[in-house]
C-alpha cells in the first residue's frame, strides 16, 4: 500500500482512465442507536427504542466525484458521514475501501485510514479548538500520522495548506486563534487541516450552511478548486438543493436514514422523480420573482426516527401515496386533527365530544383502529360522519390520499373499526429508460400499473 | 387554499386604514459603547410600515438589522444609545421611559426570535401559555374567552386545537415556532418584527411557515417587520424589501421590484452572490462588511464595490427616490441630480475608483 496517495494520477482522476473507478463501496449499512429511556427521554419524548439513523445504504462512491447527500435533519446524512470514517460503528453492512472492510475495522486499524478519510463539520466555531494557535490546529494531523519530522517541516506544509485555502499571507495567520478569524477565514482553516495530510476522501457535514449569505459562494468555489486541484473524492452533506446542484456529479436523496432517490445531478434536476424529491424542490424560495411559481408543499415534519411510520416513511406527507404505502391508525388521529384545523371551534368540540379519546390511535405500526365513540354520540355517528369524509374528500380537488389506505370502515362490537392495507416497504429500483434509482411505490412498475395514475405533488 | 399546507382561507383585507403608517421611523440611530469607541451599528435609518404590510429586513450579518429590529421595539440592550424618531400611532417610542414600553410591548408591539424552545416553558402546557400571556395584558378576559382566542390564533398557524393542553416538548421544532408566532400574534399587535423566525428550521418546515405568514398578512392588519438572510423568502412574503448595509439602508421599495430590477449595487451584488436552482456561476462580494466603529468614508460601500467612483470615496450618497417608488443610496443615481454632486468633485467624480490594493481573503467574512 503506498504511503502517500498518487496525487499526480488522483488529480487526473475526474477525466483521466481512473475516472468512475470505484473509491468505497458501501453495502447495506445500517447504523442503529439504541435509545436509554430515563428521565431524559420524557422532555425528548422520546422513550426507549432504537433509532435506525442508517437503514440499508447502497452506494458506489467514485473516485473524483462529488456525491450529494440531501435531506432534512434527521434523515441520517451525518451518521452515514461519519460511519464512513470510523467514527461511528455500523451495526450492519459493509464499508469496502482498497480491499479492507472499514466497518469490522479495530480502532488500531482504523487510525491510519483516517489520514486518507477527512471530514469537515457544519460548525467552524466548534470544529477549532480556541486555545490551539491556527499553526497547531492545521498541522494537528501531520503530529498524529507523524508525517512531519521536524518543526521547520511541519510549518511549511501548514503554510502551504493555507495558502492553498486561500488564507493568504499565510505566515500572518500562523500565530492567530480561532477567535482572530471570521466565520469564512475558520471553514477555509478547517479545510485546511482536512487537506494538509493528502486525504482521499473529504465528507464535507454541511460546510457553509452556518456561513453568511455572501461567504457561501467562496467556501464553495474553493471546494471546487480543492477538487480539481487535489483530485479528491467529496461526499458533500446539505440540505440545500440548490448548492447541491450546482456542486455534485452525483445525488442521493436521504429520508429517515434511507436512500430514496440517487442519480446525476442533471437527470435528478431534470426530472425529479421521488415525491420527497419534488418536495424539496418545491421548498426553495426563488429570489427572482420572475422566476417564482406557486408550489405545492407537503404538510407535516420529519417524524421521530425512533417511532418511524409504516411502510414508506415518508407517506404521512405525501399527496402521491397509494394504499400499500403505510397507513396506520396513527395516520387517522392526523388525518382528523388536519381537519379540525378548518373547522369552527363549535363544530370541532361536537367532533371532539362524538370521537371521544383517540390517543389509543397513537401506538406505531397498528393496522387496525377501534374508535369507541365519545360522550356526543353512538358507534352509528361515528360511522356516518367517516363516511362522509370519504366521500366528500373522494370529490374534492385534491383527494385525501389517507383514504386509500383504508381497507374496510365497518361498525363491530359497539365501536367502529377502519383496517388498513399491508404496508410495503418501497425498495431501491432503477427507473427503466434512466440512470436513476428511485424507492417509490409509483416508480415501481409490479405496483403502479396496478392503480389508477397519480400525479405527484407538483414541483 | 394549497392542498398540503394548512391555512385559514385568505379573508378580506382589512378594513383599517391601510394608507396611513402604523410606524414611522425617521433618522434612528443606535449605537453601542464599547472602549474603542462607539460601533454605529444603526446610523441614520429611516422607513415606514403600513398595516398589514410586510417589510422584509435583509444583508449581510453585521450590518445591523437586530439592532434596527430590537431598536424600534425600545429593546436595545443597556448601555446603547438610541436618538431619533420612531413615530407609533402618534407617539415617539424613543422617548418613552422603560415602563411605557413594556406597557406596549405585547398587546401593541410583538417580537419573534429565532429558538422558540428558549423562549418556551417547558413545564408549562401550551394552554398556561395563552392564558398567561393573554390574561397580563387582558385582564378582563373570561376563562372560555381566553381559550377561544388562544385557539383561534393557534389554527391560524396550524396547530390543531386537540394540541392545547400539550406541553412543549410534545410538539416538533417546526410547530414550536409556529406556538410562539401564536403567542405573539393573539395579542393582536399592531407592529411585530421577526428576526430570522426559520432560520433554525428545516427547508420545507421554513417553506410552510414563510407561507404562512404570507397568508396572515392577508387577514390582518399587523405590520411586520422580517429579518431574514434568506433573499428568497423576501421575495415570496414581502411585499416590500429594505436592503441594509453597514448600518445604513442603501435601497428599498416594492420586494419584487428591486429583486427584478435591484438599483444599488449592493442591493445587485447581494442577490448575484446568492446561490440558487438557477445559479450558473458561483459569485461573491470581495471582503466583509466594515467595522462599524470607523466605517469608510463616503458610501460605506465603496471599498468592495465594482462600480465605484471617485465620488464615492468622499462623498456620502443621499438617498434618490427612483421612478419605480424605490429609494437608492448611490452615486449613479445621485450624479445626475443637479447639484448633488459638490464641485470640487465635479471634474473627475464620476471616473472610476481606482482601488488601493485587492481585497484579500484576509478580510473577509
Ligand atoms: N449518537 C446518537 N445516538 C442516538 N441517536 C442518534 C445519534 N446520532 C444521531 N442519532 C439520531 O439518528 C438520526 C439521524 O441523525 P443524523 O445522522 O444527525 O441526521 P442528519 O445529519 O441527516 O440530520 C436522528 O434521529 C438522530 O437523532
Ligand atoms: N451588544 C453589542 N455591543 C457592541 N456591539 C454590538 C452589540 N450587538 C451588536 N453589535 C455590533 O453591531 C453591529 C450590528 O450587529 P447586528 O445588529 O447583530 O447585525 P445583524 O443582525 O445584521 O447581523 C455588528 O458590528 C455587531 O458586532
Ligand atoms: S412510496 Fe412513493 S407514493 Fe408511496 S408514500 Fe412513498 S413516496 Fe409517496
Ligand atoms: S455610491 Fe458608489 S460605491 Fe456606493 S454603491 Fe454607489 S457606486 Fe458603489
Ligand atoms: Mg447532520
Ligand atoms: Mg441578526
Amino acid at each position: 500500500m503506498p504511503t502517500k496517495p498518487d496525487t499526480a494520477a488522483a488529480s487526473t482522476a475526474r477525466d483521466g482512465a481512473e475516472a468512475g473507478e470505484p473509491l468505497i463501496e458501501i453495502e447495506d449499512l445500517k447504523v442503529h442507536f439504541g435509545l436509554g429511556g430515563g428521565g431524559l427521554s420524557r422532555l425528548t419524548g422520546r422513550g426507549a427504542g432504537t433509532v435506525k439513523a442508517v437503514d440499508g445504504v447502497d452506494l458506489t462512491l467514485r473516485k473524483g466525484e462529488v456525491l450529494g447527500l440531501v435531506g432534512e435533519s434527521g434523515s441520517g446524512k451525518t451518521t452515514l458521514g461519519r460511519t464512513l470514517l470510523g467514527l461511528n460503528r455500523p451495526t450492519g453492512g459493509h464499508i469496502r475501501y482498497r480491499g479492507l472492510d472499514l466497518a469490522g475495522l479495530s480502532e488500531r486499524r482504523m487510525r491510519p485510514m483516517r489520514r486518507e478519510l477527512q471530514m469537515v463539520f457544519q460548525d467552524p466555531h466548534a470544529s477549532l479548538n480556541p486555545v490551539m494557535d491556527i499553526r497547531t490546529a492545521v498541522g494537528h494531523p501531520l503530529e498524529i500520522h507523524g508525517l512531519a519530522a521536524s518543526e521547520e517541516e511541519r510549518d511549511a506544509k501548514v503554510v502551504e495548506a493555507l495558502e492553498r485555502v486561500g488564507l493568504h499571507p499565510a505566515e500572518q495567520f500562523l500565530d492567530k486563534y480561532p477567535s482572530d478569524l471570521s466565520g469564512g477565514q475558520k471553514q477555509r482553516a478547517v479545510l485546511a487541516r482536512a487537506i494538509i495530510a493528502d486525504p482521499r476522501l473529504l465528507v464535507a457535514d454541511e460546510p457553509i450552511s452556518m456561513l453568511d449569505m455572501s461567504v457561501r459562494a467562496k467556501i464553495l468555489q474553493l471546494m471546487l478548486d480543492l477538487r480539481d486541484d487535489l483530485g479528491l473524492t467529496f461526499v458533500y452533506v446539505t440540505h440545500d438543493l440548490a448548492s447541491a446542484k450546482y456542486f455534485c456529479d452525483r445525488i442521493a436523496i436521504m429520508y429517515l436514514g434511507r436512500i430514496v432517490e440517487l442519480g446525476t445531478t442533471d437527470e435528478v434536476f431534470a426530472e425529479p422523480r421521488h415525491p420527497y424529491t419534488r418536495a424539496l424542490l418545491a421548498a426553495i424560495p426563488e429570489p427572482d420573482p420572475e422566476r417564482a411559481v406557486t408550489r405545492n408543499l407537503p404538510r407535516g415534519e420529519v417524524p421521530d426516527a425512533a417511532r418511524p411510520p409504516a411502510g414508506c416513511s415518508f407517506h404521512p406527507r405525501c399527496a402521491a401515496a397509494l394504499s400499500a404505502c403505510g397507513w396506520e391508525a396513527r395516520d387517522l388521529r392526523t388525518y382528523l386533527e388536519r381537519r379540525w384545523l378548518t373547522l369552527e371551534p363549535d363544530d370541532w368540540a361536537r367532533e371532539r365530544d362524538l370521537l371521544g379519546d383517540l390517543t389509543g390511535l397513537d401506538t406505531p405500526g397498528l393496522l387496525e383502529a377501534v374508535l369507541r365513540p365519545g360522550r356526543g354520540g353512538t358507534a352509528e355517528d361515528v360511522l356516518a360522519l367517516l363516511e362522509r369524509l370519504r366521500e366528500e374528500d373522494a370529490d374534492g380537488e385534491a383527494p385525501e390520499p389517507f383514504w386509500r389506505g383504508v381497507t374496510a370502515l365497518e361498525l363491530r362490537d359497539g365501536a367502529v373499526r377502519l383496517a388498513f392495507a399491508e404496508p410495503a416497504d418501497p425498495r431501491l429500483l432503477p427507473v427503466a429508460g434512466a440512470g436513476t434509482t428511485v424507492a417509490c411505490h409509483l416508480h415501481d412498475p409490479a405496483r403502479s400499473a396496478a392503480v389508477p395514475p397519480q400525479t405527484p405533488a407538483s414541483a | 387554499m394549497s392542498a398540503h399546507v394548512t391555512s385559514p382561507e385568505p379573508a378580506p383585507a382589512g378594513t383599517a386604514d391601510t394608507s396611513r403608517p402604523v410606524l414611522s421611523v425617521r433618522d434612528l440611530r443606535v449605537w453601542y459603547g464599547t472602549p474603542r469607541g462607539p460601533v454605529r451599528a444603526v446610523d441614520s435609518v429611516d422607513f415606514d410600515v403600513r398595516p398589514g404590510e410586510t417589510l422584509g429586513l435583509v444583508g449581510e450579518s453585521g450590518c445591523g438589522k437586530s439592532t434596527l429590529g430590537r431598536g424600534v421595539l425600545g429593546l436595545a440592550p443597556e448601555g446603547a444609545a438610541v436618538d431619533g424618531e420612531v413615530n407609533f400611532r402618534g407617539t415617539n417610542l424613543v422617548s418613552l421611559s422603560k415602563k411605557q414600553l413594556q406597557e406596549l410591548r405585547g398587546p401593541e408591539l410583538g417580537l419573534i426570535f429565532q429558538e422558540p424552545m428558549t423562549r418556551l416553558n417547558p413545564l408549562m402546557r401550551i394552554s398556561e401559555h395563552f392564558a398567561e400571556t393573554l390574561k397580563t395584558h387582558e385582564p378582563g378576559l373570561t376563562k372560555d374567552q381566553v381559550r377561544e382566542r388562544a385557539l383561534e390564533a393557534l389554527r391560524g398557524m396550524g396547530i390543531p386545537p386537540s394540541r392545547y393542553h400539550n406541553y412543549p416538548h410534545e410538539f416538533s421544532g417546526g410547530m414550536r415556532q409556529r406556538i410562539m408566532i401564536a403567542l405573539a400574534l393573539v395579542l393582536r399587535p399592531a407592529f411585530v418584527v421577526a428576526d430570522e423566525p426559520t432560520t433554525a428550521l428545516d427547508v420545507l418546515v421554513e417553506a410552510q411557515i414563510i407561507r404562512i405568514l404570507a397568508d396572515l398578512r392577508r387577514n390582518f392588519d399587523t405590520a411586520l417587520v422580517l429579518i431574514t438572510h434568506n433573499l428568497g423568502i423576501v421575495a415570496e412574503a414581502c411585499d416590500r424589501v429594505a436592503v441594509m448595509y453597514a448600518g445604513r439602508i442603501v435601497e428599498q421599495g416594492d420586494a419584487r421590484e428591486v429583486f427584478a430590477r435591484p438599483q444599488h449595487p449592493y442591493t445587485q451584488e447581494l442577490l448575484r452572490s446568492t446561490i440558487s436552482l438557477s445559479t450558473t456561476g458561483l459569485h461573491y462580494i470581495p471582503g466583509a462588511p466594515p467595522d462599524l466603529v470607523e466605517p469608510p468614508t463616503g458610501c460605506r460601500f465603496h471599498p468592495r464595490c465594482p462600480k465605484a467612483m471617485k465620488v464615492c470615496a468622499a462623498v456620502e450618497p443621499p438617498d434618490v427616490l427612483l421612478n419605480s417608488g424605490s429609494t437608492s443610496a448611490c452615486w449613479h443615481q445621485a450624479q445626475n441630480i443637479a447639484g448633488a454632486i459638490p464641485p470640487e468633485h465635479a471634474t473627475d467624480g464620476r471616473e472610476p475608483l481606482a482601488l488601493a490594493e485587492e481585497i484579500s481573503v484576509a478580510d473577509e467574512a
